[in-house]
């Protein structure tokens, strides 16, 4: 049985038994013991894990000799050099890690997980692949020729262009898509023997090759033989329909059901689920290479056994293809994103630091990796050959130690830098600048005082909340207080320092005015210890919003602020962050002025990407400067009218900074969500001065960087800050031959000065696959991460590409990646089926999301400064928040049981979906819409709202009502559950059903035509179908 | 000749005016060949507690080129209602007034607040700037309480402190490296008017200030309390400064700021820019040395080799400042109180230009410091501040005399008439002059031409006028006018040299050279105006000397010249002329306040007073000589710039015995003790402040004596050595009687 996922096409044809389906996935590198678990079934889990302890990951194929932690005695011959290979038994892996894991104890639940991860998938394979069981038919699928008429008219519209590369005529989609019943889906059959012409690019944004072009050399057919019968039982197997998911559908808007079943077609709601039916609640221990984490949705619990924690590395394909034309031929995107600085839960155990005193860590001579898990021990320990360029360094005298009988060294154990995947050094001076220890950083926050900020109220309230957010500094584990300074500068078209020293009865103000060439005014009593300066500082937070109460000062600079905070912090000889509050368009005389220049029509145009340049290279200038300075920058944007997001935004992107952007704020509505999001950002878990360098093994090399950070070579990250929140987006290319047995290894090291001013390493490293099996490429590909890359990816290109060329390359290449899985994993089908690899299921309906987005989607009625915005946004999110971002939560809320504490099931993203009876709540991250059909139960009302109906349901609020009733508490809970280590605070909007602001709450219902453009999930499909077929022919 | 003495003593009491020549030589060759030029030094403000106010507005000849005053000195025709110009005889027809007296002062409307603005040099030792704090917040008492003031602060940055705020401390702060123009200046403090987008929606600021500028400067009794805080809260300028280095000390981006604000402000209008540094300028426009202490300050030594790399450029950068200063009406005054050079030399012109004061001390916590600046608010009998601003001095000139040129503490207006000559001397190539800044001792040196040809004599009993039109605003804040004419009679040089002679005042005369040749010395090589006073001092000698030629010993001169060439011998060796074992500062300095004091002063400081204590009799003038320096005698010695009391060797003996604490020895406790009472009533009275030295025979400060004595006994000359006849000075500078042998010969020689 091959390894196809999913065939679409036939859900509602009844008549193809025994067609697609599989779970081939799981079956082609498991060992057969494994392979003929039922799907669909919560099989026990005993039986499983005892006979196939962690083959059930996905990992290459296991070369079962070599086994590192295998048991001691039992391997130790059979040594090859390379470690890591091999998915080693995991409850050995388990026991022998006791020294350096002390919870090991509850770990027998791997193996367990392992199958339930398996079966989950089979499952959700199967959902989707309901066509193959006849049993589908009566729950889901309507009739089919209904669904065929109706099906033939909408997909035109919004295809036009996006869909069609050439003049060819468009095959009507039915025919393609729905070739009813008759076009009869062949019985899985494995792949064909030969690949189509693979494309010749390397490049994301090359036009998709001509189909049939060239043709690759002949692929090795898979070992066929063994999957077989796993697929038959398999679709035995099948029990049809997921759980809860009709039962949700309470009312179907009639005008669907003509369509395409949507049910019929991936759901991202049921993968997110079965994956948490399957992992959710376990832990995940990364002892083996290349295993595929859970899903960023799911909760688990992380245990590193020398690979890094998925909470900080995740790949889009954890095989990577032996050669770069397997690479291109696939075209799919070998990318990292890496989350350095990525929030632990407290239940998994933070990061060890390794101190080796003066000496500093121990590196290879060549390539200056750091000692890792990679690192192979020889000559008795006497010198070590680096797993990244195989160079033998020799140990360092005071790192000795002798090695075991199976060439580990004794402390293996011991020393987290040898058995973990992440890991932190202590860095020594010759880490630092000038050689000299860091100081600690500073907090400069920088206060817009023109007239429009004072009149809304927004300066007395920043200076208000500083007040307490001060109290929380975020400061060293071990220490009693925050080693952070803090300094003061408010500024409207000129610049005002404040005096704060401790000494003082009064601040003291300086005024700079000379903004063409700002400096820095004084140095000593600007940046101060809070708690040493509390009564000054309160003072001046008392009287700022006095002082400026009668300016009618209008005009605004901005880049001269930057500027001055940056030499303050230079002139400090330490690294710190800005906090700007700032509210318009810079117009006054001074470097950085800008002009009001958002041009509508420039819509739908080739110059549109000059609504997502910054309008003058002073802020780029300005941003290296700031990073060179380490000098982070977090602007609060809180503009009524154009501000130019897209020059403003551009410092805070460089320099590691955050974008928070408020439309319109008003104090009664918008101020609880930026009160929020400021204690967030100061208190959240920071380093500065970083300098991050992916060190890969032989073979390929990091070529492109996407996220928050500035690079003045090809290889050095920088980043004047780095927060818990953000995430590098990391691609990769090959320059050489990968090999199975080495596989693909990749070290990312981050030099960075902590909060308390201490100069460390963050190492994290991750092992993957290799494998010169396409399919094995695509059975390990995580779609989520493949959208965050392609987001950043489509999003860095919007600078230079007109949006209609980075639109039809990510159509194209989502095709050209479907129709290459298509044409050599998955078995022969008809022309007409849609097949989709198991691990890319939904990535149809995430990339249609994708594409949908503002920034991507030329629509006037979107503001230029919303597109920049969400467009910087996505450039440094990390996979889960991308995840929610493209395609928002959407959970019943007139169906949560008051008594159970777990969030309820989502819903999909769609308006059918929805039922007037129903309340719902949608979060995408930045938004939460409580959404309240017209005939919402009045019991919820009254309990959530404490009105008795709801005509009496006043919109205007951001946060619901405490009621004391059971559902407001729930809902208050699940809301606040939501919004845990969320980087932004969702501004609660309440939509009545039928009432004006429903608009906007539409737009997030991503899986329906959008009201600005962007096709549905389903038309969409059929647009990639198409494709494929047309790649195919 | 005791008449002569009597009648020019009379009218410096009266006028405030000595002229070299008080009978005038009827022709221009003769009038050159006088060598000595007709000239006056005039102090415009004498104190006059007689002088009676006059309430109206002066009365002008009707004469557009003249607008010369009614004075005493016109023909008045009562009946007719008409009197006759004595510059121009325009008859003008006009009411007149009775009691018209010389000189007059008008009082006229218009009042505006007197400014002070403090620039303040924060880079101190702890102690200094604590001393300068106290200073300043004293001298806030003094003020009069409706003055406006306001605080610039500089160290690395320039601070310009908003004093107007309540609560919290506002400051101004510029980079002190940058360069602004005036208008940048007003720019970023905000003081030009932006043409506002008008607010419809607010509501209307209610317009508390009317002036803009009132946030920088304030009534002193408003902001009084607030101003004393600010000052003691002042910091040591913060900025690190490493082992090595001068502090980044921007003097002359405070200074231009400080210009650029009250330009901006107040433009004519009197105030008071006072600069108070311990240090030179070491960054930014106007630095005088690099903050490079390894490179010293620029020595004469250095400008001699034209080494000295910053000084051409800081001194135009000060002398721009200054120019526009003037322009303004204002006045800066220079207090630099440090041990080393704090660069005066480039920044002298700023005090030289707008009348201000420059004070030079040790420390701001000395004496000397504090009592100087306290005497700049002492008030005169009418208990007026003794300082007045903006003043102009328009001179008038009868058809015989031409104006050649002014030196003082003035700028040239450019007002070019009728009465003004060709040739200058000085400030020449006007009739007006702005004195920013003046007090009643502000003395000017006006030159004049003789311009009556000799073939048109002019009668007998004719009489030359001048008058002097002082227009200023008094400390009180009126604007006031003061009319000084005066008349001297014409004489023949040849039938009356006689009178001529006898008219000669010698004192203003040396004083008036003096100022010739320390203004060319400014600008020439220091021996080429040696060799010039030489030049005209043996002119002068052979002019009005009696003498057989060839004869050095037949060389005689009459009373009324006898002490010029001593005058002039002790002026070659003053340091205006001489900057041998000076500083160029110190050079500065002491040129500076030469060019503005009376002639009493600038007698004193050409020729220092000696007196001499001892138990023989009462205390005596004596030679400024070696052989006045006696063992038992105390000498009191002032050079205006300092007092030395000198005790004798066997007075110090006696001293360090204890007599003077013996009942017996009383009267050896009261001789210690004159000189020192003696003393304290200069020093009460001397502005600035001299240097007050107490030193003994072999005490190292007794080199201040013997430097100014006239080297009768050297080492040289040991004829003397063991003779209780004074002190022999270890010289090789010529002494009087070798200067004066010389001057003989050459007076007296036919070559020369």
């Amino acid at each position: 049985m091959s390894q196809q996922g999913y065939v679409a096409t036939p859900s509602y044809s009844q008549s193809q038994p025994g067609m697609g389906l599989s779970p081939p996935h799981y079956g082609h590198y498991g060992d057969p013991s494994h392979a003929p678990s039922p799907p669909g079934m919560m099989k026990p889990a005993g039986p499983l894990g005892a006979t196939a302890p962690g083959g059930g990951y996905p990992p290459g194929p296991p070369p079962p000799g070599p086994q590192p932690f295998g048991q001691n005695g039992a391997h130790a011959s059979g040594h090859p050099p390379q470690r890591f290979p091999g998915p080693p038994p995991v409850n050995n892996v388990a026991s022998s890690y006791a020294p350096c894991q002390p919870t090991t104890q509850s770990y027998p639940s791997p193996a367990p997980t392992s199958s339930v991860t398996q079966l989950g998938n089979q499952l959700s394979a199967m959902q989707i692949n309901s066509y193959g069981m006849g049993m589908t038919a009566p729950s889901q699928g309507p009739p089919g020729p209904l669904s065929t008429a109706a099906f033939r008219g909408p997909p035109r519209p919004p295809q036009p262009s996006i869909l069609q590369p050439g003049s060819q005529a468009l095959p009507p989609p039915p025919t393609t898509l729905n070739g009813p019943g008759p076009s009869p889906m062949a019985p899985p059959t494995h792949r064909q023997d030969g690949l189509p012409g693979p494309a010749p690019l390397n490049a994301q944004y090359q036009p998709p090759p001509q189909p049939g072009q060239t043709l690759g050399p002949g692929y090795p057919p898979q070992q066929t033989a063994t999957y077989g019968p796993q697929m038959a039982g398999a679709q035995l197997s099948y029990p049809g329909g997921f759980p809860g998911g009709p039962a949700q559908m309470a009312g179907p808007p009639p005008q669907l059901q003509k369509k395409l079943d949507p049910d019929s077609i991936p759901s991202p709601i049921q993968v997110i689920e079965n994956d948490r039916a399957t992992k959710g609640g376990q832990i995940y221990s990364t002892n083996t290479r290349g295993q595929i984490p859970p899903l960023v949705t799911t909760d688990c619990v992380i245990q590193d056994q020398g690979n890094a924690s998925p909470r900080y590395i995740r790949c889009t394909t954890y095989c990577f293809p032996c050669t770069s034309d397997m690479a291109k031929q696939a075209q799919i995107p070998l990318a990292a994103v890496i989350k350095p600085f990525a929030t632990i839960p407290s239940n998994e155990t933070q990061l060890y630091l390794v101190n080796h005193g003066e000496s500093g860590p121990v590196r290879c001579n060549r390539c200056k990796a750091y000692m890792c898990p990679f690192m192979q021990f020889v000559e008795g320990g006497r010198r070590f050959q680096c797993g990244f360029c195989s160079c033998v360094n020799d140990v360092p005298p005071f790192y000795f130690q002798h090695l075991d009988h199976v060439g580990r060294r004794l402390d293996h154990y011991e020393k987290p830098e040898l058995s973990l995947g992440s890991y932190e050094y202590v860095a020594t001076l010759d880490y630092c600048r000038k050689n000299k220890p860091p100081s600690p950083p500073a907090f400069i926050f920088m206060i817009d005082v023109s007239y429009s900020n004072i009149k809304n109220g927004l300066v007395k309230l920043i200076c208000e909340e500083l007040k307490t957010v001060l109290e929380k500094l975020p400061k060293e584990e071990q220490e009693e207080t925050s080693a952070i300074r803090v300094g003061f500068i408010t500024y409207n078209k000129v610049l005002h320092f404040f005096n704060v020293k401790s000494n003082l009865a009064q601040p003291q103000m300086m005024v700079v005015t000379d903004v063409g060439e700002v400096f820095v005014p004084l140095l000593d009593g600007f940046l101060v210890n809070y708690q040493e300066s509390q009564s000054v500082i309160h003072n001046l937070l008392d009287q700022i919003p006095e002082m400026f109460a009668d300016s009618n000062e209008n005009e605004t600079v901005f880049a001269p602020v930057i500027q001055a905070g940056m030499e303050a912090l230079k002139a400090a000889e330490c690294a710190g962050k800005l906090f700007i509050f700032h509210s318009s368009l810079p117009t006054a005389e001074a470097p950085g002025k800008l002009k009001n220049r958002d041009d509508k029509k420039l819509v739908n145009t080739d110059k549109e990407k000059i609504l997502f340049q910054p309008q003058t290279n002073v802020y780029e200038s300005l941003a290296k400067d700031c990073v060179a300075h380490s000098c982070s920058v977090t602007l609060f944007l809180f503009p009524s009218q154009y501000v130019d997001v897209a020059s403003l935004g551009l410092i805070p992107l460089l320099t590691g900074g955050t974008l928070y952007k408020y439309n319109n704020f008003q104090m009664h509505l918008d101020s609880q969500q930026f009160l929020k999001d400021l204690r967030n950002d100061i208190e959240k878990k920071i380093g500065f001065d970083a300098i991050m360098r992916v060190r890969t093994s032989t073979g390929f090399r990091a070529t492109d960087f996407f996220g928050g950070i500035f690079m003045n070579n090809t290889t050095d990250v920088e980043m004047a800050a780095i927060d818990c929140d953000k995430a590098v987006t990391v691609e990769f290319k090959h320059d050489d031959k990968l090999s199975e047995d080495a596989g693909a290894l990749i070290q990312c090291a981050v030099l960075y000065t902590t909060i308390g001013g201490q100069r460390r390493l963050r190492i994290h490293n991750l092992g993957l696959n290799c494998s010169s099996q396409l399919a094995d490429l695509y059975k390990s590909c995580e779609t989520d991460v493949l959208i965050n890359f392609f987001a950043k990816s489509a999003f860095k290109a919007v600078l230079n590409q007109p949006l209609k060329v980075i639109r039809e390359i990510l159509v194209n290449q989502t095709a050209h990646m479907l129709a290459c899985y298509r044409k050599n994993c998955a078995s022969p089908s008809a022309a007409s089926q849609l097949i989709l690899p198991d691990s890319m299921k939904v990535l149809p309906v995430y990339m249609n999301c994708l594409l949908k987005n503002c920034v991507l989607l030329s629509r006037p009625e979107i503001s230029s400064d919303e597109r920049a915005y969400q467009r910087q946004l996505v450039m440094t999110m990390g996979v889960a928040d991308s995840q929610l971002f493209f395609y928002p939560q959407l959970l019943p809320i007139h169906t949560l049981d008051v008594k159970n504490t777990m969030l309820p099931p989502a819903v999909r993203c769609s308006e059918s979906r929805l039922s007037e009876e129903g309340i719902f709540l949608l979060v995408n991250g930045l938004n939460m819409f409580l959404w309240l059909g017209v005939s919402s139960p009045p019991e919820l009302i009254q309990g959530i709202f404490n009105v008795p109906s709801f005509a009496h349901i006043n919109k205007d609020m951001t946060l619901l009502p405490e009621v004391g009733s059971p559902y407001s508490q729930q809902l208050r809970m699940i809301m606040n559950v939501i919004q845990q280590n969320k980087p932004y605070s969702m501004k609660l909007t309440v939509v009545k059903q039928r009432e004006q602001p429903e608009m906007v709450f539409r737009q997030f219902l991503v899986e329906d035509k959008g009201l600005y453009g962007g096709s549905s999930y389903v038309d969409f499909l059929c647009c990639v179908h198409k494709e494929i077929c047309q790649l195919l022919n | 000749m005791a008449t002569y003495l009597e009648f020019i003593q009379q009218n410096e009491e009266r006028d405030g005016v000595r002229f070299s020549w008080n009978v005038w030589p009827s022709s221009r060759l003769e009038a050159t060949r006088m060598v000595v030029p007709l000239a006056c030094l005039l102090t415009p403000l004498k104190e006059r507690p007689d002088l009676p106010p006059v309430q109206y507005e002066p009365v002008l000849c009707s004469r557009p080129t003249c607008k010369a005053i009614l004075n005493p000195l016109c023909q008045v025709d009562y009946r007719a209602k008409l009197w006759a110009c004595n510059f121009c005889f325009q008859r003008n027809q006009q009411l007149l007034l009775p009691n018209l007296s010389t000189p007059e002062t008008f009082f006229r409307g218009a009042r505006s607040p007197l400014i002070f603005l403090y620039v303040v040099d924060t880079c101190l030792e702890e102690d200094d700037l604590q001393a300068l704090k106290e200073s300043l917040q004293m001298s806030l008492s003094l003020l009069p309480p409706d003055a406006l003031v306001g605080l610039i602060t500089f160290g690395r940055m320039v601070q310009v402190h908003e004093l107007s705020c309540e609560g919290i401390s506002k400051s101004y702060v510029f980079r002190g490296t940058k360069d602004l123009t005036a208008k940048q200046i007003q720019d970023m403090l905000g003081l030009t008017k932006p043409a506002m987008p008008m607010q419809q929606a607010r509501p209307a600021q209610p317009q508390e200030h009317p002036f803009v500028s009132s946030r920088f400067l304030q009534p002193i009794h408003k902001i009084d309390m607030n101003l004393t805080d600010l000052l003691g809260e002042l910091q040591r300028d913060p900025w690190p400064v490493t082992q090595g280095k001068r502090p980044l000390r921007s003097t002359g981006v405070a200074l231009s700021i400080a210009v650029g604000l009250l330009e901006g402000t107040f433009p004519n209008t009197g105030a008071r820019i006072m600069l108070f540094t311990g240090g030179p300028p070491t960054q930014g426009p106007g630095m005088v040395v690099g903050d490079e202490l390894k490179v010293p300050i620029r020595s004469w030594h250095d400008i001699e080799k034209d080494n000295a790399r910053f000084m051409k450029k800081a001194t135009k950068h000060y002398e721009m400042l200054a120019n526009r200063t003037a322009t303004n009406g204002h006045c800066i005054d220079i207090y630099a109180c440090a041990l080393d050079q704090t660069g005066l030399l480039e920044m002298k012109c700023c005090p030289n230009l707008t009348g201000g004061h420059m004070v030079m001390g040790d420390s701001f916590n000395t004496s000397l410091f504090k009592q100087t600046f306290q005497r700049i608010f002492s008030k005169d009998f009418n208990g007026d501040f003794r300082m007045a601003f903006g003043a102009t001095l328009d001179v008038k000139t009868s058809r015989e005399l031409k104006i050649a040129g002014a030196i003082g503490p003035c700028v040239s207006l450019n007002v070019k008439g009728p009465c003004v000559s060709e040739n200058e001397l000085g400030v020449g190539g006007t009739s007006q002059w702005k004195i920013c800044g003046l007090d009643p001792t502000s003395t000017l040196g006006i030159y004049f031409e003789v311009v009556n040809q000799h073939n048109s004599p002019i009668p007998q009993g004719g009489r030359g006028a001048i008058q002097f039109v002082t227009q200023y605003q008094h400390s009180s804040t009126q604007k006031r006018i003061r009319v000084t004419t005066i008349a001297r009679n014409w004489a023949d040089a040849q039938s009356q040299l006689k009178h001529i002679e006898a008219a000669f005042d010698q004192e203003a005369a040396a004083v008036l050279m003096a100022r010739l040749g320390v203004f060319r010395a400014e600008s020439e090589e220091g021996p080429d105006v040696l060799r010039w006073l030489d030049r005209q001092l043996i002119r002068l000698c052979q002019k009005f000397g009696q003498y057989n030629k060839e004869d050095p010993t037949s060389f005689r001169l009459s009373d009324s010249f006898s002490l010029y060439p001593q005058f002039m011998f002790h002026l070659r060796r003053s340091p205006f002329l001489q900057v041998f074992n000076n500083s160029p500062d110190e050079s500065s300095y002491y040129r500076h306040h030469f060019a503005r004091q009376d002639l009493t002063q600038s007698l004193i400081m050409i020729q220092p007073i000696l007196y001499s204590y001892s138990f023989h009799g009462p205390p005596e003038p004596v030679l400024l000589d070696s052989s006045s320096i006696l063992a038992d005698r105390i000498l009191l010695m002032d050079t205006f710039f300092q007092i030395v009391i000198y005790l004798g060797e066997t007075i110090a003996q006696w001293r360090k015995a204890g007599y003077q604490d013996m009942p017996e020895y009383e009267n050896f406790k009261h001789l210690l003790q004159a000189p020192l009472d003696d003393a304290q009533e200069i020093l009460q009275a001397r502005f600035p402040m001299p240097r007050y030295v107490n030193t003994e025979h072999g005490g190292s400060q007794a080199r201040f004596l013997l430097s100014k004595v006239n080297p009768s006994q050297t080492h040289n000359n040991l004829y003397a050595w063991g003779q209780e006849t004074g002190a022999p000075i270890l010289t090789d500078d010529v002494s009087l009687q070798v200067f004066m042998d010389h001057l003989k010969k050459l007076a007296v020689s036919s070559a020369s």
